[in-house]
């Protein structure tokens, strides 16, 4: 992802001593990054219990894979990267709870093609009603919601950044049922928030 | 172009993907269609809105690691 970032000078001394097997060094990790990867992970998983999990095997991957890890790369991108990868195999392996349905979060219409429903604008511009954080609450709360299976595409397209093809490759989908996924979850949250982010007429 | 068959074409006209002679029509709907403009803010919207609320800079990082989590990880880095 940022293989041409340079390597930051604490990062460096950092890997030297989890290199060593330095007690220190590998506690200084857990709690410089753990509550970034708690972050992410939980936002796949969709819960606080599995994420603890997920950034538990994600670090002692880590911890295993050290040698592996490349100089060039920031320590932080590659525990992303591998926290990422936990917590998709996680789901992959737990019980699948049979797909929820998104179609009632989907805009519906009428046999002549129009929207059944009259959009208007919102009230407030989006940047300004992401200033307060029980927005940035609200939102969040609502990615959760979505069903899995199109929560995770749109947290590695949206929020993580990662393109069509990637996500595609990580999930097990193909390219073109990827982007159906991620366009269904961007309507249906849509969907979701439209209620809080009142209308005013045009 | 119906407002059902913009809405598919959404996700590529957002991202710059849509081939020119389909993006001439989806914009001569928004033009015309007060309806789909609105929802087409509306869906750019809600991409930005996840973007923000989830972003690294987001209030959602934990200040501090869970002790528990701290020391499981330790423990368990032993028995590696
Ligand atoms: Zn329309």
């Amino acid at each position: 992802m940022s293989s041409a970032t340079p390597v930051d000078v604490d990062e460096a001394d950092l890997l030297a001593r989890l290199r060593a097997g330095e007690e220190s060094a590998f506690e200084q990790v857990v709690r410089t990054y753990g509550g970034r990867l708690l972050a992410v992970t939980r936002r796949i998983m969709g819960s606080d219990e599995d994420a603890r999990d997920v950034v538990q095997d994600a670090f002692l991957n880590a911890f295993k894979s050290l040698n592996r890890f490349e100089g060039n790369a920031k320590l932080s991108t590659w525990l992303h990267r591998i926290a990422v990868n936990a917590a998709l195999m996680k789901l992959r392996t737990r019980k699948r709870k049979p797909e929820q349905s998104i179609d009632t979060l989907l805009p519906a219409y009428l046999d002549d093609g129009h929207h059944e429903e009259r959009f208007q604008s919102w009230e407030e511009p989006v940047d300004k009603a992401m200033e307060r954080a029980e927005t940035r609450e609200l939102v969040r709360k609502h990615i959760d919601e979505l069903p899995e299976g199109y929560r995770t595409v749109l947290v590695l397209r949206d929020i993580e950044g990662l393109d069509t093809e990637e996500t595609a490759k990580m999930l097990g989908l193909t390219v073109n049922a990827t982007k159906i996924r991620l366009h269904r979850a961007r309507q249906a949250l849509r969907t979701l928030l439209a209620p809080h982010f009142r209308s005013v007429p045009s | 172009m119906k407002c059902r068959e913009l809405a598919e074409f959404l996700i590529d006209y957002v991202s710059g993907e849509l081939p020119e002679e389909t993006r001439v029509h989806f914009e001569l709907h928004l033009t015309r269609c007060r309806n789909c403009h609105a929802y087409l803010i509306q869906y750019e919207s809600t991409v930005k809105a996840g973007r923000i609320a989830c972003g690294e800079h987001s209030d959602e990082l934990p200040a501090d690691v869970p002790e528990d989590l701290v020391k499981a990880v330790l423990a368990a880095r032993k028995l590696i």
